[in-house]
């Protein structure tokens, strides 16, 4: 059955951090935390864009962005995107093949090796120059 | 009910099509999104992204298709996703009201930027 979620964000929050789904209320939860990070890197990402009609402005901006704490960030972005896509996928093949609810618990663990198999050799290559 | 995975599929109406949309435009995304991220940010690297790149890869209108479609899907994806947790989350009526303005009005706003960037530019080499 739906639970009905306590008013206010701090009963939001308590909620959401409340133990109660096993597997299932990590992949709805982390799916939602990434879902809104990647909506507002997406608008950041516009505005930036919007600058390629000002050259000099754009140049500096993408200087800005090599800086290493962006690095870092570039690559929670892919790896943000990466789970959002692979839950999504997921979340699908249960909503359209009914028989495959009862492997659910498996798929979300198949899910997670395939991402940390793809981010993290990803994240090693992306973060090359800082190692050097 | 599916189990909590997932919203299960409303009955019809609205609902139905934005939860159908949702799932379309994900799979779609796969492709556009992760495709875009691993040419621009992991074969090219931020380090080559400057606007004589930009002004290159606009010079055809390939890019700028695949761009414009990309924006689209994505952002009336995210945006949907955001208008679900202002339904989940959000309960006194004026708060409701506010958050659902905000959201209309990010969606216009930025709908207009990033299609007439993608669109209007004009490469100055």
């Amino acid at each position: 059955m739906m639970e009905k979620v306590p008013a206010g964000f701090g009963g939001s929050l308590r909620w959401v951090l409340t133990y109660r789904g096993g597997e299932g209320m990590w992949s709805w939860f982390f799916h939602r935390l990434t879902g809104v990070a990647i909506l507002l890197f997406l608008l950041i990402h516009i505005l930036d864009t919007a600058l390629v009609g000002w050259p000099r402005i754009y140049n500096l901006v993408m200087d800005i962005y090599r800086h290493p704490v962006f690095h870092v960030g570039e690559v929670f972005l892919v790896a943000a995107v990466l789970f959002h896509a692979l839950n999504g996928i997921r979340i699908t093949l249960l909503d359209f093949f009914q028989g495959l609810m009862k492997y659910q618990r498996q798929l979300f663990y198949a899910e997670l090796y395939v991402f940390l198999l793809l981010i993290l050799p990803t994240a090693i290559w992306m973060l090359r120059e800082l190692w050097r | 009910m599916n189990g909590g995975y997932g919203h299960p599929r409303p009955a019809g109406g609205f609902e139905l099509y934005s939860w159908l949309f949702m799932r379309i435009s994900g799979l779609l995304l796969i492709f556009l999104a992760l495709g875009h991220l691993f040419i621009m940010h992991i074969l090219v690297g931020i380090e080559n992204v400057d606007y004589s790149f930009v002004a290159q890869r606009y010079a055809t209108p390939f890019w700028r298709i695949y761009d414009l479609l990309m924006l689209l899907l994505a952002l009336f994806h995210g945006l949907n996703g955001a208008r679900i947790l202002i339904d989940d989350y959000v309960r006194t009526p004026g708060w409701r009201v506010f958050w659902i303005t905000i959201l209309y009005l990010v969606a216009l706003v930025f709908t207009v930027i990033g299609s007439l960037i993608i669109l209007t530019f004009q490469p100055k080499f």
